[in-house]
């Protein structure tokens, strides 16, 4: 170990005490910022599964304008081919066909204007967790079935439950009625009262036949691996997809644009609590430091009036700061990684988020996502802090003159 | 050659609103291998004489000589660089370095010069062995009587061979026994090393180891005479 070296190393603990306060103050910011990024981005991956998961999924192709403007005539043809294609071209069984209408449904007593989804039951549930979510009778099962899900609280506007029949009455691709009875084989509760509020899902063919669309649909729904995955799959789709169709592939972005914006705007304001936090540590650092070169001025004057240049008596304190930065660091990773790694295992309540759960369909249980990010960032930005910090005590020895810091108490 | 040579230095200082003469028109010259005491009551100008002899202080006008270069307008870290190489300093207070071992201490010149690990050892426990103190090596400061650690500033400041030895008040903190056993050693680091020492004092005994004794009074030299020792 070089003189330097060990000279600032037994600079540090020459005040113990205020050596560990500091040490202390930087192990304790770095567990907690290492445990609220993680929490963060487990809960973002947790909102942004849950939101996609209900029913949009990762990624939908679509014929180009459909997105802004649903009507039932801008289709994708042969839309099971295209769905078949994708499946096999990108290895993923997470790739299912949907036609979407419009339609008013008669129970026996009422009417309601809703929006019907012809999904491919073999498919659905790979691709959205609707099928997951029924309460009350079962998903569909038969592809050509006279059959319908709907969401709960169209049932219960409806005044219909399961195996009660609904007349569905609306315009077809051709323009003609598009009319079936169709019995309500299940009831889904998505926790999003958007959706069941007015949506019903039917089987595809079935739907294609009720409503005229000869073998088209409007949307190939296609759920990535994992957020991260979400570009090569999208790029990938984009090159299997038939030309000269118009067709385009929507991300999740494009999909749900309020998710990102929501989770933006929360980045913000997590920052800025970071921000305050690494600022506190600065703070403390820039104390400690302060005092050590004060209490030490007349010690830098004799090692500068030995030769030692001004230059390397900064690079001395830096040294230091540099180590109880280092001490800081290694503690706060690992005090913070073990932490964290529990939590992740275990997931984080806190009372009254099981009944939150139940009433939106969200995990009753966050679980932070510990990754080289999380671990490592908020870390890395204390310690960079605490550097920082150390500027304005070496600055001011670079102004000391080595007979009047000598003549100092 | 001249070790040191001082042309017409002069140097003012500020006492509140007032000011003091340091130094007021001094030329001095110190011979290789000299042996000089700088004598005076407080204040007259010993000490300010030393640290622009020794760089660590500018003064006002005039022009310092060291090894036969000018040194009194080198930029700061050339000044630096300059006392690393060529000046050791010896002080009242001993001024070691409290959290380093002896051997550390005395290393710790040689680590600035760039001097390899195994050569600033070897050194290092010679000029330790020459004051004296060998087994004591791996003692801090904290742990050893005033008359050792002054024993140790003057292992650190001979190791590097440099060309002059700048003493301010070296006896000033220690018992008569140890400041005659200091003056002793600094006698034979200059007999068998060639080593020039300045010595700022007002103690008579160590006065009776000058080869050259130089009075101020007033920041001016106002006696110079070599003497038997």
């Amino acid at each position: 170990m070089s003189i330097t070296l060990r000279l600032a190393w037994r600079n540090l603990w020459r005040q113990p005490r205020r050596t560990w306060l500091t040490a202390g103050a930087m192990v304790f910011s770095n567990v907690l910022l290492i445990f609220l990024i993680a929490l963060q981005l487990g809960t973002y991956q947790a909102m942004i599964d849950n939101t996609l998961g209900a029913f949009s999924g990762h990624l939908q192709v679509q014929r180009s304008g459909y997105k802004e403007n649903q009507r039932i005539r801008q289709v994708v043809p042969r839309i099971r081919d295209v769905a078949e294609e994708l499946r096999s071209g990108l290895g993923l069984n997470s790739v299912a066909a949907r036609g979407e209408a419009f339609a008013l449904a008669s129970s026996a007593s009422r009417t309601y204007g809703i929006r019907i989804i012809g999904v491919e039951p073999e498919f659905e549930p790979r691709a959205s967790r609707i099928p997951s979510l029924v309460n009350a009778g079962r998903f569909l099962d038969d592809p050509v079935a006279p059959e319908i899900v709907v969401g709960e609280i169209l049932a219960l506007n409806l005044k219909a439950q399961v195996g009660d029949e609904l007349t569905i009455l609306g315009s077809a691709r051709d323009g003609s009625f598009a009319a079936a009875v169709v019995n309500i084989v299940g009831v889904f509760d998505s926790g999003l009262d958007e959706l069941d509020r007015s949506l019903a899902q039917m089987p595809l063919e079935f739907f294609q036949e009720t409503f005229a669309m000869n073998g088209a649909g409007h949307a190939v729904v296609i759920n990535a691996p994992g957020l991260f995955e979400v570009e090569s799959v999208a790029e990938k789709a984009n090159s299997l997809l038939p030309r000269g169709q118009n067709l385009v592939v929507h991300d999740w972005n494009d999909l749900q644009p309020g998710l990102r914006q929501a989770i933006q705007a929360d980045l913000i304001g997590s920052w800025f609590m970071y921000g305050i936090l690494v600022i506190l540590v600065m703070f403390s650092v820039l104390n400690t430091q302060l005092m050590s070169v004060l209490e030490r001025t007349k010690e830098f004057g004799i090692v500068l009036s030995l030769g030692l240049s001004s230059g390397r008596l900064g690079r001395l304190v830096l040294l230091e700061t540099v180590l109880i930065g280092l001490i800081g660091l290694a503690l706060g990773v690992a005090l913070g990684g073990i932490a964290t790694s529990w939590f992740e295992t275990h997931g984080f309540t806190y009372p009254g988020m099981e009944e939150m759960a139940q009433q939106f369909n969200v995990p009753d249980r966050f679980y932070p996502d510990l990754n080289a990010i999380s671990l490592f960032a908020g870390p890395v930005v204390v310690f960079a802090g605490s550097v920082l910090a150390a500027i304005y005590p070496m600055a001011r020895l670079h102004w000391l003159r080595p007979v009047q810091a000598m003549r100092s108490a | 050659m001249n070790s040191v040579r001082c042309a017409d230095l002069r140097k003012t200082y500020k006492q509140g609103d007032q000011d003091v003469i340091g130094l007021d028109g001094v030329s001095l010259e110190v011979e290789q291998e000299g042996f000089v005491c700088l004598r005076s009551p407080s204040g007259a100008g010993k000490t300010t004489l030393l640290n622009a002899m020794g760089g660590l202080d500018r003064p006002d006008s005039g022009e310092v000589y060291v090894a036969g270069k000018r040194i009194d307008n080198l930029s700061k870290g050339k000044l630096a660089e300059m006392r690393l190489r060529n000046i050791g300093f010896v002080f009242q207070a001993y001024n070691l370095i409290p959290v380093l071992t002896a051997m550390e201490n005395v290393e710790f010149v040689m680590h600035l010069q760039g001097v390899p690990a195994p050569e600033r050892a070897k050194r290092a426990g010679e000029a330790l062995n020459e004051v004296g103190l060998e087994g004591l090596e791996n003692r801090r400061p904290a742990k050893m009587s005033g008359g050792q650690q002054q024993r140790v500033a003057v292992a650190r400041a001979i190791v590097s061979r440099p060309a002059i030895v700048l003493a301010d008040e070296p006896t000033a903190n220690l018992d008569s026994s140890s400041a005659r056993h200091l003056m002793a050693l600094f006698a034979r680091i200059n007999e068998t090393r060639g080593t020039t020492f300045v010595i700022a004092t007002h103690d008579e005994m160590v006065m009776s180891y000058a080869k050259r004794l130089i009075r101020m009074r007033d920041g001016k030299i106002v006696e110079d005479q070599l003497q038997e020792t």
